[in-house]
Protein backbone atom coordinates (compact mmCIF):
# COMPACT_ATOMS: atom_id res chain seq x y z
CA UNK A 1 0.00 0.00 0.00
CA UNK A 2 2.71 2.42 0.68
CA UNK A 3 4.62 1.47 -2.66
CA UNK A 4 1.04 2.21 -4.69
CA UNK A 5 1.00 5.71 -2.74
CA UNK A 6 4.77 6.67 -3.33
CA UNK A 7 3.95 6.03 -7.00
CA UNK A 8 1.23 7.76 -7.25
CA UNK A 9 1.26 10.37 -4.36
CA UNK A 10 1.00 13.33 -6.28
CA UNK A 11 -2.28 12.21 -8.03
CA UNK A 12 -3.59 10.92 -4.40
CA UNK A 13 -2.65 14.27 -2.89
CA UNK A 14 -4.55 16.09 -5.34
CA UNK A 15 -7.81 13.89 -4.33
CA UNK A 16 -7.14 14.17 -0.57
CA UNK A 17 -7.03 18.12 -1.10
CA UNK A 18 -10.03 17.90 -3.28
CA UNK A 19 -11.57 16.05 -0.67
CA UNK A 20 -10.64 18.32 1.72
CA UNK A 21 -12.06 20.96 0.24
CA UNK A 22 -15.11 19.61 -0.99
CA UNK A 23 -16.16 18.03 2.37
CA UNK A 24 -15.16 21.51 4.04
CA UNK A 25 -16.84 24.02 2.30
CA UNK A 26 -20.50 22.62 2.51
CA UNK A 27 -19.63 22.24 6.46
CA UNK A 28 -18.97 26.09 6.45
CA UNK A 29 -21.95 26.91 3.99
CA UNK A 30 -24.65 24.62 5.59
CA UNK A 31 -23.78 25.74 9.17
CA UNK A 32 -24.39 29.71 7.81
CA UNK A 33 -27.87 28.48 6.09
CA UNK A 34 -28.55 26.66 9.51
CA UNK A 35 -28.18 29.11 11.59
CA UNK A 36 -31.33 32.12 10.55
CA UNK A 37 -33.50 29.15 9.74
CA UNK A 38 -33.26 27.02 13.22
CA UNK A 39 -33.80 30.29 14.72
CA UNK A 40 -36.69 30.85 12.70
CA UNK A 41 -38.13 27.14 13.54
CA UNK A 42 -37.42 27.94 16.70
CA UNK A 43 -38.95 31.77 16.95
CA UNK A 44 -41.88 30.43 15.37
CA UNK A 45 -42.67 27.29 16.95
CA UNK A 46 -45.76 26.82 14.01
CA UNK A 47 -42.76 26.45 11.52
CA UNK A 48 -40.63 24.09 13.70
CA UNK A 49 -42.53 20.61 12.41
CA UNK A 50 -42.59 21.63 8.21
CA UNK A 51 -38.79 22.50 8.51
CA UNK A 52 -37.64 19.48 10.55
CA UNK A 53 -39.67 17.29 7.99
CA UNK A 54 -38.71 19.11 4.85
CA UNK A 55 -35.12 18.63 6.45
CA UNK A 56 -35.47 14.84 6.89
CA UNK A 57 -36.98 14.69 2.97
CA UNK A 58 -33.95 16.55 1.87
CA UNK A 59 -31.53 14.10 3.40
CA UNK A 60 -32.77 10.95 1.97
CA UNK A 61 -32.61 12.26 -2.31
CA UNK A 62 -29.68 9.51 -3.23
CA UNK A 63 -26.48 11.77 -3.39
CA UNK A 64 -25.77 10.44 -6.75
CA UNK A 65 -28.72 11.45 -8.31
CA UNK A 66 -28.46 15.22 -6.58
CA UNK A 67 -24.88 15.21 -8.52
CA UNK A 68 -26.58 14.06 -11.87
CA UNK A 69 -29.75 16.96 -11.55
CA UNK A 70 -27.47 19.62 -10.08
CA UNK A 71 -26.43 20.80 -13.41
CA UNK A 72 -29.13 21.02 -15.12
CA UNK A 73 -30.87 23.00 -12.12
CA UNK A 74 -27.50 25.03 -11.72
CA UNK A 75 -26.57 25.37 -15.36
CA UNK A 76 -23.39 24.09 -14.57
CA UNK A 77 -21.28 21.52 -16.13
CA UNK A 78 -21.87 18.03 -14.92
CA UNK A 79 -17.79 17.70 -13.64
CA UNK A 80 -18.28 21.17 -11.77
CA UNK A 81 -17.19 20.37 -8.32
CA UNK A 82 -19.24 23.47 -7.76
CA UNK A 83 -22.15 20.80 -7.79
CA UNK A 84 -20.46 18.52 -5.12
CA UNK A 85 -20.65 21.84 -2.94
CA UNK A 86 -24.06 22.53 -3.71
CA UNK A 87 -25.81 19.22 -2.72
CA UNK A 88 -23.48 18.65 0.20
CA UNK A 89 -24.44 21.98 1.40
CA UNK A 90 -28.19 20.86 1.36
CA UNK A 91 -27.58 17.66 3.08
CA UNK A 92 -25.50 19.85 5.54
CA UNK A 93 -28.52 22.09 6.33
CA UNK A 94 -30.82 18.86 6.43
CA UNK A 95 -28.73 17.98 9.44
CA UNK A 96 -28.17 21.24 11.08
CA UNK A 97 -31.44 22.76 10.95
CA UNK A 98 -33.06 20.43 13.82
CA UNK A 99 -29.71 20.58 15.51
CA UNK A 100 -29.73 24.68 15.77
CA UNK A 101 -33.07 24.74 16.18
CA UNK A 102 -32.93 22.34 19.50
CA UNK A 103 -29.56 23.88 20.57
CA UNK A 104 -31.44 27.26 20.67
CA UNK A 105 -34.32 25.48 22.43
CA UNK A 106 -31.78 23.97 25.22
CA UNK A 107 -31.23 27.58 26.37
CA UNK A 108 -33.32 27.94 29.85
CA UNK A 109 -35.82 30.00 30.00
CA UNK A 110 -34.82 31.91 33.21
CA UNK A 111 -31.46 32.57 31.40
CA UNK A 112 -33.82 34.22 28.23
CA UNK A 113 -35.64 36.10 30.33
CA UNK A 114 -33.16 37.63 32.46
CA UNK A 115 -31.30 38.91 29.33
CA UNK A 116 -34.49 40.33 27.83
CA UNK A 117 -35.42 41.51 31.23
CA UNK A 118 -31.25 43.11 31.19
CA UNK A 119 -32.13 45.23 27.93
CA UNK A 120 -30.65 42.96 25.39
CA UNK A 121 -32.31 43.15 21.85
CA UNK A 122 -33.21 40.26 19.93
CA UNK A 123 -30.08 40.27 17.96
CA UNK A 124 -28.14 41.57 20.81
CA UNK A 125 -29.80 38.43 22.80
CA UNK A 126 -28.95 35.79 19.79
CA UNK A 127 -25.07 36.58 19.18
CA UNK A 128 -24.37 37.24 22.81
CA UNK A 129 -26.28 34.73 24.96
CA UNK A 130 -28.26 32.13 22.90
CA UNK A 131 -25.86 31.44 20.62
CA UNK A 132 -22.13 31.03 23.27
CA UNK A 133 -24.55 28.62 25.25
CA UNK A 134 -25.68 26.27 22.19
CA UNK A 135 -22.41 25.96 21.03
CA UNK A 136 -21.69 22.62 22.23
CA UNK A 137 -24.72 21.00 20.90
CA UNK A 138 -24.03 22.56 17.42
CA UNK A 139 -20.56 21.22 17.40
CA UNK A 140 -21.85 17.92 18.46
CA UNK A 141 -24.38 18.19 15.23
CA UNK A 142 -21.54 19.81 12.98
CA UNK A 143 -19.49 16.32 13.87
CA UNK A 144 -21.88 14.40 12.33
CA UNK A 145 -22.50 16.20 9.38
CA UNK A 146 -18.00 16.11 8.83
CA UNK A 147 -18.03 12.39 8.81
CA UNK A 148 -20.68 12.14 6.52
CA UNK A 149 -20.10 14.93 4.22
CA UNK A 150 -16.21 13.22 4.15
CA UNK A 151 -18.27 9.90 2.95
CA UNK A 152 -20.84 11.27 1.09
CA UNK A 153 -17.83 13.32 -1.59
CA UNK A 154 -16.29 9.58 -2.29
CA UNK A 155 -19.86 9.03 -4.22
CA UNK A 156 -19.26 12.09 -6.57
CA UNK A 157 -15.93 9.74 -7.95
CA UNK A 158 -18.90 8.53 -9.91
CA UNK A 159 -19.93 10.89 -12.52
CA UNK A 160 -15.65 11.93 -12.52
CA UNK A 161 -15.04 14.66 -9.52
CA UNK A 162 -11.39 13.99 -8.63
CA UNK A 163 -11.26 12.65 -4.70
CA UNK A 164 -10.56 10.16 -2.96
CA UNK A 165 -13.49 8.58 -4.39
CA UNK A 166 -11.58 7.78 -7.26
CA UNK A 167 -9.00 5.49 -5.26
CA UNK A 168 -12.56 2.93 -5.01
CA UNK A 169 -13.72 3.39 -8.83
CA UNK A 170 -9.95 2.66 -9.79
CA UNK A 171 -9.42 -0.45 -7.35
CA UNK A 172 -13.12 -1.45 -8.37
CA UNK A 173 -12.39 -1.27 -12.48
CA UNK A 174 -8.76 -2.80 -11.42
CA UNK A 175 -9.91 -6.04 -9.32
CA UNK A 176 -7.47 -4.24 -7.13
CA UNK A 177 -7.90 -3.95 -3.34
CA UNK A 178 -5.12 -1.74 -2.45
CA UNK A 179 -6.29 1.43 -3.52
CA UNK A 180 -9.33 0.51 -2.07
CA UNK A 181 -8.18 0.06 1.55
CA UNK A 182 -6.20 3.33 1.21
CA UNK A 183 -9.30 5.30 0.10
CA UNK A 184 -10.79 4.04 3.60
CA UNK A 185 -7.57 4.77 5.45
CA UNK A 186 -7.32 8.24 4.04
CA UNK A 187 -11.03 8.74 4.67
CA UNK A 188 -11.15 7.78 8.23
CA UNK A 189 -7.78 10.39 9.00
CA UNK A 190 -9.66 12.75 7.20
CA UNK A 191 -13.06 12.52 9.33
CA UNK A 192 -10.79 12.36 12.46
CA UNK A 193 -8.81 15.09 11.50
CA UNK A 194 -12.05 17.18 10.72
CA UNK A 195 -13.76 16.01 13.93
CA UNK A 196 -10.70 17.15 15.88
CA UNK A 197 -10.51 20.33 14.77
CA UNK A 198 -14.33 20.84 15.27
CA UNK A 199 -14.06 19.74 18.91
CA UNK A 200 -10.67 21.52 19.23
CA UNK A 201 -12.86 24.77 18.04
CA UNK A 202 -15.91 24.02 20.71
CA UNK A 203 -13.41 23.60 23.68
CA UNK A 204 -12.10 26.94 23.16
CA UNK A 205 -15.53 28.51 22.36
CA UNK A 206 -16.91 27.03 26.06
CA UNK A 207 -14.19 27.62 28.35
CA UNK A 208 -17.34 27.18 30.70
CA UNK A 209 -17.83 24.25 29.95
CA UNK A 210 -14.61 22.82 31.81
CA UNK A 211 -14.78 24.65 34.99
CA UNK A 212 -17.19 22.81 36.26
CA UNK A 213 -16.63 18.18 36.26
CA UNK A 214 -19.77 16.96 35.04
CA UNK B 1 -41.83 55.86 41.51
CA UNK B 2 -43.86 53.49 39.84
CA UNK B 3 -47.59 54.49 39.30
CA UNK B 4 -50.24 51.93 37.68
CA UNK B 5 -52.77 53.71 36.57
CA UNK B 6 -55.93 51.01 36.08
CA UNK B 7 -53.67 48.27 34.74
CA UNK B 8 -55.57 45.08 33.56
CA UNK B 9 -53.97 42.25 31.58
CA UNK B 10 -56.25 39.58 29.97
CA UNK B 11 -54.39 36.55 28.64
CA UNK B 12 -55.78 35.44 24.84
CA UNK B 13 -57.11 32.48 26.99
CA UNK B 14 -59.59 34.68 28.73
CA UNK B 15 -57.98 34.52 32.03
CA UNK B 16 -57.88 37.64 33.89
CA UNK B 17 -55.06 37.89 35.73
CA UNK B 18 -54.32 41.43 37.24
CA UNK B 19 -57.62 43.32 36.93
CA UNK B 20 -57.81 47.65 37.23
CA UNK B 21 -54.85 47.52 40.05
CA UNK B 22 -54.44 51.28 40.79
CA UNK B 23 -50.96 51.55 42.89
CA UNK B 24 -48.34 53.60 43.98
CA UNK B 25 -44.62 52.03 44.70
CA UNK B 26 -43.18 55.21 46.57
CA UNK B 27 -39.29 55.85 45.39
CA UNK B 28 -36.83 54.90 47.95
CA UNK B 29 -38.80 52.45 49.56
CA UNK B 30 -39.61 48.43 49.26
CA UNK B 31 -43.27 47.35 47.93
CA UNK B 32 -44.20 44.02 48.53
CA UNK B 33 -46.59 42.54 45.97
CA UNK B 34 -47.82 39.44 48.08
CA UNK B 35 -50.66 36.52 47.33
CA UNK B 36 -51.52 32.89 46.75
CA UNK B 37 -50.46 31.50 43.62
CA UNK B 38 -51.70 32.69 40.51
CA UNK B 39 -53.25 35.63 41.93
CA UNK B 40 -51.25 38.22 39.54
CA UNK B 41 -47.88 38.79 41.06
CA UNK B 42 -45.79 38.25 38.52
CA UNK B 43 -47.58 39.81 35.41
CA UNK B 44 -48.16 42.76 37.36
CA UNK B 45 -44.09 42.94 38.23
CA UNK B 46 -43.59 42.04 34.26
CA UNK B 47 -45.60 44.94 33.05
CA UNK B 48 -43.57 47.72 34.67
CA UNK B 49 -40.47 46.55 32.54
CA UNK B 50 -42.88 45.50 29.62
CA UNK B 51 -41.79 41.85 29.45
CA UNK B 52 -45.97 41.74 29.57
CA UNK B 53 -47.90 43.97 27.84
CA UNK B 54 -50.66 45.34 29.87
CA UNK B 55 -54.36 44.83 27.97
CA UNK B 56 -55.48 48.04 29.20
CA UNK B 57 -54.13 51.27 31.34
CA UNK B 58 -51.30 52.43 32.14
CA UNK B 59 -47.81 52.60 34.16
CA UNK B 60 -45.90 55.74 35.14
CA UNK B 61 -42.30 55.94 36.13
CA UNK B 62 -42.18 59.50 37.46
CA UNK B 63 -43.88 61.49 35.43
CA UNK B 64 -43.13 59.24 32.42
CA UNK B 65 -45.77 57.00 30.40
CA UNK B 66 -43.30 53.45 29.92
CA UNK B 67 -45.08 52.14 27.08
CA UNK B 68 -43.47 55.79 25.39
CA UNK B 69 -39.89 54.39 26.60
CA UNK B 70 -38.13 51.89 23.87
CA UNK B 71 -38.41 48.34 25.93
CA UNK B 72 -34.60 47.88 26.14
CA UNK B 73 -33.79 51.30 27.19
CA UNK B 74 -36.63 51.10 29.50
CA UNK B 75 -35.04 47.41 31.06
CA UNK B 76 -31.60 49.23 31.17
CA UNK B 77 -32.71 51.29 33.70
CA UNK B 78 -34.71 48.60 36.16
CA UNK B 79 -32.84 45.89 38.06
CA UNK B 80 -34.35 42.42 38.20
CA UNK B 81 -33.90 39.81 40.25
CA UNK B 82 -35.99 36.07 39.39
CA UNK B 83 -36.20 32.93 41.29
CA UNK B 84 -32.84 31.40 39.71
CA UNK B 85 -30.75 33.83 39.60
CA UNK B 86 -30.94 33.10 35.71
CA UNK B 87 -27.19 33.53 35.59
CA UNK B 88 -25.32 33.27 32.03
CA UNK B 89 -23.72 30.31 32.42
CA UNK B 90 -21.17 31.08 29.83
CA UNK B 91 -19.74 33.90 31.50
CA UNK B 92 -17.59 34.44 34.70
CA UNK B 93 -19.05 36.02 37.54
CA UNK B 94 -18.19 39.52 36.89
CA UNK B 95 -18.78 39.29 33.69
CA UNK B 96 -22.16 38.35 34.61
CA UNK B 97 -22.63 41.15 36.84
CA UNK B 98 -21.07 43.98 34.19
CA UNK B 99 -23.69 42.87 31.85
CA UNK B 100 -25.58 46.18 31.87
CA UNK B 101 -22.88 48.21 32.17
CA UNK B 102 -21.41 46.67 29.17
CA UNK B 103 -24.92 47.19 27.41
CA UNK B 104 -24.91 50.52 28.28
CA UNK B 105 -21.43 51.18 26.26
CA UNK B 106 -19.25 51.40 29.62
CA UNK B 107 -15.64 51.00 28.90
CA UNK B 108 -14.91 47.33 29.31
CA UNK B 109 -12.11 47.28 32.46
CA UNK B 110 -14.82 50.04 34.51
CA UNK B 111 -17.34 47.72 33.74
CA UNK B 112 -15.36 44.70 35.04
CA UNK B 113 -14.24 46.98 38.25
CA UNK B 114 -17.79 47.64 38.58
CA UNK B 115 -18.46 43.87 38.79
CA UNK B 116 -15.67 43.72 41.16
CA UNK B 117 -17.22 46.27 43.80
CA UNK B 118 -20.37 44.36 43.46
CA UNK B 119 -19.12 41.34 44.47
CA UNK B 120 -17.88 42.68 47.74
CA UNK B 121 -20.71 44.41 48.24
CA UNK B 122 -22.97 41.52 47.82
CA UNK B 123 -20.78 39.90 50.82
CA UNK B 124 -18.91 37.48 48.19
CA UNK B 125 -15.25 36.96 48.39
CA UNK B 126 -13.14 38.71 45.22
CA UNK B 127 -12.38 34.75 43.98
CA UNK B 128 -15.31 34.30 42.82
CA UNK B 129 -14.98 36.88 40.25
CA UNK B 130 -13.64 34.46 37.47
CA UNK B 131 -15.65 31.54 38.43
CA UNK B 132 -18.69 30.41 36.26
CA UNK B 133 -22.43 30.23 38.02
CA UNK B 134 -22.13 26.64 38.07
CA UNK B 135 -19.60 26.86 40.77
CA UNK B 136 -21.87 28.44 42.85
CA UNK B 137 -24.00 27.85 45.44
CA UNK B 138 -27.43 28.89 45.15
CA UNK B 139 -27.21 31.27 47.73
CA UNK B 140 -24.32 32.63 46.10
CA UNK B 141 -25.30 32.55 42.67
CA UNK B 142 -28.74 34.49 44.14
CA UNK B 143 -26.15 37.06 45.75
CA UNK B 144 -25.24 37.96 41.96
CA UNK B 145 -27.93 37.94 40.93
CA UNK B 146 -28.22 40.92 42.85
CA UNK B 147 -25.25 42.14 42.38
CA UNK B 148 -26.09 42.11 38.68
CA UNK B 149 -29.29 44.01 38.83
CA UNK B 150 -28.06 46.47 40.93
CA UNK B 151 -24.52 47.01 38.39
CA UNK B 152 -26.12 50.07 36.51
CA UNK B 153 -27.21 51.55 39.32
CA UNK B 154 -30.66 51.68 38.15
CA UNK B 155 -33.29 53.59 40.03
CA UNK B 156 -35.80 50.96 40.20
CA UNK B 157 -35.21 47.08 40.77
CA UNK B 158 -37.56 44.21 40.52
CA UNK B 159 -37.48 41.43 42.36
CA UNK B 160 -39.61 38.19 41.81
CA UNK B 161 -39.46 35.63 44.74
CA UNK B 162 -35.47 36.02 44.71
CA UNK B 163 -34.93 34.45 48.15
CA UNK B 164 -37.58 31.65 47.81
CA UNK B 165 -35.51 28.97 46.17
CA UNK B 166 -32.44 28.68 48.78
CA UNK B 167 -32.89 27.31 52.21
CA UNK B 168 -34.49 28.89 55.36
CA UNK B 169 -31.32 30.02 56.79
CA UNK B 170 -29.95 30.85 53.60
CA UNK B 171 -32.97 32.75 53.01
CA UNK B 172 -32.69 34.77 56.21
CA UNK B 173 -29.43 36.10 55.98
CA UNK B 174 -30.15 37.12 52.10
CA UNK B 175 -33.13 39.14 53.92
CA UNK B 176 -30.74 40.63 56.29
CA UNK B 177 -28.33 41.80 53.86
CA UNK B 178 -30.95 43.19 51.51
CA UNK B 179 -32.46 45.15 53.81
CA UNK B 180 -28.89 46.44 55.08
CA UNK B 181 -27.83 47.28 51.26
CA UNK B 182 -31.50 49.03 50.43
CA UNK B 183 -31.10 51.13 53.68
CA UNK B 184 -27.64 51.99 52.15
CA UNK B 185 -29.20 52.57 48.49
CA UNK B 186 -32.35 53.70 48.76
CA UNK B 187 -33.75 52.09 45.46
CA UNK B 188 -37.60 51.76 44.37
CA UNK B 189 -38.23 48.21 45.00
CA UNK B 190 -40.84 45.89 43.89
CA UNK B 191 -40.66 42.78 45.44
CA UNK B 192 -42.65 39.82 44.93
CA UNK B 193 -42.96 36.52 47.42
CA UNK B 194 -46.00 34.44 48.12
CA UNK B 195 -44.20 34.30 51.58
CA UNK B 196 -46.24 36.86 53.99
CA UNK B 197 -43.91 36.78 57.01
CA UNK B 198 -41.24 37.78 53.98
CA UNK B 199 -43.93 40.73 52.50
CA UNK B 200 -43.89 41.70 56.87
CA UNK B 201 -40.08 41.39 57.45
CA UNK B 202 -38.91 43.40 54.11
CA UNK B 203 -42.26 45.94 53.34
CA UNK B 204 -42.81 49.38 53.25
CA UNK B 205 -45.89 48.64 52.36
CA UNK B 206 -47.54 45.52 51.16
CA UNK B 207 -50.06 44.73 48.49
CA UNK B 208 -52.20 42.05 49.21
CA UNK B 209 -53.49 40.33 46.06
CA UNK B 210 -56.19 38.35 45.60
CA UNK B 211 -56.88 35.41 42.91
CA UNK B 212 -58.48 37.06 39.63
CA UNK B 213 -55.58 40.24 40.14
CA UNK B 214 -57.62 42.10 42.23
CA UNK B 215 -55.60 44.36 45.03
CA UNK B 216 -57.56 43.26 48.58
CA UNK B 217 -55.21 45.60 50.81
CA UNK B 218 -52.21 48.07 50.42
CA UNK B 219 -51.29 48.96 53.71
CA UNK B 220 -47.82 48.89 56.16
CA UNK B 221 -46.99 45.45 57.77
CA UNK B 222 -48.05 47.31 61.01
CA UNK B 223 -51.47 47.79 59.70
CA UNK B 224 -51.65 44.63 57.29
CA UNK B 225 -51.32 42.61 60.81
CA UNK B 226 -53.70 45.40 63.24
CA UNK B 227 -56.41 45.99 60.86
CA UNK B 228 -56.60 43.39 57.78
CA UNK B 229 -59.50 44.91 55.53
CA UNK B 230 -61.35 41.86 55.40
CA UNK B 231 -61.51 38.18 55.88
CA UNK B 232 -59.40 37.46 52.87
CA UNK B 233 -56.70 39.61 54.32
CA UNK B 234 -57.43 38.22 57.68
CA UNK B 235 -56.84 34.60 56.46
CA UNK B 236 -54.15 35.51 54.56
CA UNK B 237 -52.19 36.88 56.79
CA UNK B 238 -52.42 34.43 59.33
CA UNK B 239 -53.19 33.00 63.06
CA UNK B 240 -50.50 34.34 65.32
CA UNK B 241 -50.80 38.15 63.74
CA UNK B 242 -50.84 39.70 67.49
CA UNK B 243 -48.15 38.41 68.34
CA UNK B 244 -45.95 39.06 65.04
CA UNK B 245 -47.57 42.71 65.41
CA UNK B 246 -45.58 43.19 68.42
CA UNK B 247 -42.46 43.20 66.29
CA UNK B 248 -43.39 46.83 65.12
CA UNK B 249 -44.34 48.49 68.11
CA UNK B 250 -40.61 50.00 69.79
CA UNK B 251 -40.25 48.83 73.62
CA UNK B 252 -39.55 52.44 74.60
CA UNK B 253 -38.67 53.12 78.28
CA UNK B 254 -37.53 49.86 80.04
CA UNK B 255 -37.09 49.42 83.31
CA UNK B 256 -34.94 46.35 84.19
CA UNK B 257 -33.65 44.56 87.15
CA UNK B 258 -29.84 44.39 88.36
CA UNK B 259 -29.04 40.71 87.36
CA UNK B 260 -26.13 39.63 89.86
CA UNK B 261 -23.41 38.19 86.72
CA UNK B 262 -20.46 35.86 87.43
CA UNK B 263 -17.39 36.50 85.25
CA UNK B 264 -16.44 33.60 82.37
CA UNK B 265 -13.28 32.17 83.97
CA UNK B 266 -13.60 32.82 87.43
CA UNK B 267 -14.41 30.14 90.30
CA UNK B 268 -18.11 29.25 91.31
CA UNK B 269 -17.19 29.46 95.21
CA UNK B 270 -19.66 32.04 96.65
CA UNK B 271 -21.46 32.15 93.93
CA UNK B 272 -25.21 33.10 94.55
CA UNK B 273 -28.44 33.24 92.79
CA UNK B 274 -31.69 33.25 94.29
CA UNK B 275 -33.59 30.46 92.17
CA UNK B 276 -30.57 28.88 91.15
CA UNK B 277 -29.68 30.44 87.79
CA UNK B 278 -26.69 32.52 87.20
CA UNK B 279 -25.51 34.62 84.38
CA UNK B 280 -22.32 34.67 83.06
CA UNK B 281 -20.68 37.53 81.00
CA UNK B 282 -17.76 38.24 79.64
CA UNK B 283 -14.73 40.44 80.65
CA UNK B 284 -16.79 43.00 78.08
CA UNK B 285 -20.04 42.55 80.18
CA UNK B 286 -21.67 40.67 77.71
CA UNK B 287 -23.89 37.73 78.41
CA UNK B 288 -22.66 34.63 77.43
CA UNK B 289 -25.35 31.94 78.81
CA UNK B 290 -26.97 31.08 82.15
CA UNK B 291 -25.39 28.62 84.09
CA UNK B 292 -27.69 25.93 86.52
CA UNK B 293 -25.36 26.09 89.88
CA UNK B 294 -27.35 22.85 90.45
CA UNK B 295 -25.90 21.38 87.60
CA UNK B 296 -22.29 22.60 88.52
CA UNK B 297 -20.64 21.62 92.14
CA UNK B 298 -19.54 25.09 93.87
CA UNK B 299 -16.00 24.68 94.72
CA UNK B 300 -12.68 26.36 94.55
CA UNK B 301 -11.73 23.49 91.71
CA UNK B 302 -14.82 24.27 89.19
CA UNK B 303 -15.11 27.67 86.86
CA UNK B 304 -17.14 28.77 84.47
CA UNK B 305 -16.32 27.03 81.01
CA UNK B 306 -18.62 27.07 78.14
CA UNK B 307 -19.67 23.56 78.64
CA UNK B 308 -21.86 24.51 81.61
CA UNK B 309 -23.96 27.36 80.00
CA UNK B 310 -27.19 27.13 78.61
CA UNK B 311 -27.81 29.37 75.56
CA UNK B 312 -31.34 28.75 74.40
CA UNK B 313 -31.89 32.26 75.42
CA UNK B 314 -32.10 35.20 72.90
CA UNK B 315 -31.54 38.33 73.78
CA UNK B 316 -32.85 42.24 73.17
CA UNK B 317 -31.32 45.12 72.46
CA UNK B 318 -32.36 48.38 74.36
CA UNK B 319 -33.79 49.61 70.87
CA UNK B 320 -35.46 46.44 70.19
CA UNK B 321 -39.03 45.89 69.79
CA UNK B 322 -41.70 44.46 72.25
CA UNK B 323 -41.46 41.30 70.15
CA UNK B 324 -38.03 40.96 70.49
CA UNK B 325 -38.37 41.93 74.48
CA UNK B 326 -40.47 39.02 75.02
CA UNK B 327 -39.33 36.60 72.93
CA UNK B 328 -35.87 37.26 75.14
CA UNK B 329 -38.04 36.00 78.16
CA UNK B 330 -39.94 33.04 77.14
CA UNK B 331 -36.51 31.95 75.87
CA UNK B 332 -34.62 32.42 79.40
CA UNK B 333 -34.21 29.28 80.82
CA UNK B 334 -34.26 31.44 83.87
CA UNK B 335 -37.65 33.26 82.62
CA UNK B 336 -35.66 36.29 82.47
CA UNK B 337 -34.95 38.17 79.69
CA UNK B 338 -31.45 39.57 78.91
CA UNK B 339 -31.76 43.26 77.88
CA UNK B 340 -28.11 44.65 76.21
CA UNK B 341 -27.25 48.25 75.48
CA UNK B 342 -26.10 49.32 72.28
CA UNK B 343 -22.31 47.92 72.74
CA UNK B 344 -23.89 44.37 73.72
CA UNK B 345 -23.19 44.63 77.64
CA UNK B 346 -25.78 43.64 80.07
CA UNK B 347 -28.28 46.31 81.00
CA UNK B 348 -30.65 44.46 82.78
CA UNK B 349 -33.27 41.35 83.04
CA UNK B 350 -37.08 41.73 82.99
CA UNK B 351 -39.60 39.39 83.10
CA UNK B 352 -42.47 38.31 80.39
CA UNK B 353 -45.10 39.89 83.18
CA UNK B 354 -43.60 43.07 83.21
CA UNK B 355 -43.69 42.81 79.21
CA UNK B 356 -47.00 41.79 78.94
CA UNK B 357 -48.11 44.31 81.97
CA UNK B 358 -46.37 46.71 79.00
CA UNK B 359 -48.40 46.03 76.72
CA UNK B 360 -51.63 46.31 78.27
CA UNK B 361 -50.21 49.81 79.14
CA UNK B 362 -49.43 50.52 75.67
CA UNK B 363 -52.14 48.65 74.27
CA UNK B 364 -55.46 51.35 73.96
CA UNK B 365 -52.93 54.41 73.36
CA UNK B 366 -51.70 53.41 69.21
CA UNK B 367 -53.82 50.70 68.20
CA UNK B 368 -53.20 51.63 64.64
CA UNK B 369 -49.70 52.30 64.04
CA UNK B 370 -49.37 55.38 61.36
CA UNK B 371 -47.79 54.39 57.62
CA UNK B 372 -44.66 54.83 56.71
CA UNK B 373 -44.13 57.62 53.90
CA UNK B 374 -46.68 58.37 51.28
CA UNK B 375 -48.57 56.70 48.78
CA UNK B 376 -51.16 54.41 48.07
CA UNK B 377 -54.71 54.83 49.12
N1 LIG C 1 -49.08 33.31 29.16
C1 LIG C 1 -50.20 33.08 29.86
N2 LIG C 1 -51.33 32.69 29.25
C2 LIG C 1 -52.47 32.48 29.94
N3 LIG C 1 -52.59 32.63 31.27
C3 LIG C 1 -51.49 33.02 31.95
C4 LIG C 1 -50.24 33.26 31.29
N4 LIG C 1 -49.33 33.63 32.22
C5 LIG C 1 -49.98 33.61 33.40
N5 LIG C 1 -51.28 33.25 33.25
C6 LIG C 1 -52.30 33.16 34.30
O1 LIG C 1 -52.42 34.42 34.91
C7 LIG C 1 -52.62 34.29 36.30
C8 LIG C 1 -51.58 35.07 37.06
O2 LIG C 1 -50.29 34.51 36.82
P1 LIG C 1 -48.98 35.02 37.57
O3 LIG C 1 -47.84 34.30 37.01
O4 LIG C 1 -48.96 36.50 37.52
O5 LIG C 1 -49.27 34.54 39.05
P2 LIG C 1 -48.37 34.70 40.37
O6 LIG C 1 -49.16 35.49 41.33
O7 LIG C 1 -47.02 35.18 40.02
O8 LIG C 1 -48.33 33.19 40.88
P3 LIG C 1 -47.13 32.35 41.55
O9 LIG C 1 -47.11 32.72 43.01
O10 LIG C 1 -47.59 30.95 41.38
O11 LIG C 1 -45.89 32.69 40.82
C9 LIG C 1 -52.59 32.79 36.60
O12 LIG C 1 -53.91 32.33 36.67
C10 LIG C 1 -51.90 32.21 35.39
O13 LIG C 1 -52.35 30.91 35.14
MG1 LIG D 1 -45.04 34.32 40.06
Amino acid sequence: MIDYYRQNSDQINGWLGWHARLSALPLLFGLLIALPLGWLARRYRWLYPPVVTVAGLLYTIPSLALFILLPGLLKTRILDPTNVVVALTVYTVALLVRVVADALGSVSEDVLQAATAMGYRRLGRLLKVELPIAVPVIAAGLRVAAVSNVSLVSVAALIGVPELGQLFTNGFQLSYQTPILLGILLSVLLALAFDSVIQLVARVLTPWRRAVPR
Amino acid sequence: MIRFDSVSKHYPDGTVAVDSLDLVAPSGQITVFVGPSGCGKTTSLRMINRMIEPTSGSIWLDDQDTSRIATHELRRQIGYVIQHAGLFPHRTIVDNIATVPLLLGWDRNKARARGRELLERVGLPAHFAERYPAQLSGGQQQRVGVARALAADPPVMLMDEPFSAVDPIARDQLQEEFLRLQNELGKTIVFVTHDIDEAIKLGDQVAVLRVGGRLAQLATPAQLLSEPADAFVAAFVGRDRGYRALGFTPVGELATHDEPTIAMGSALTGAEAADGWLLAVDDQGAPQGWLRLADSRPGADTTVTEDLLHRGGTVAGADASLRAVLDACLSSPSGRGVIVDEAGRLAGTVTASEVLALIERRAPADPNPQPVGGGGQ
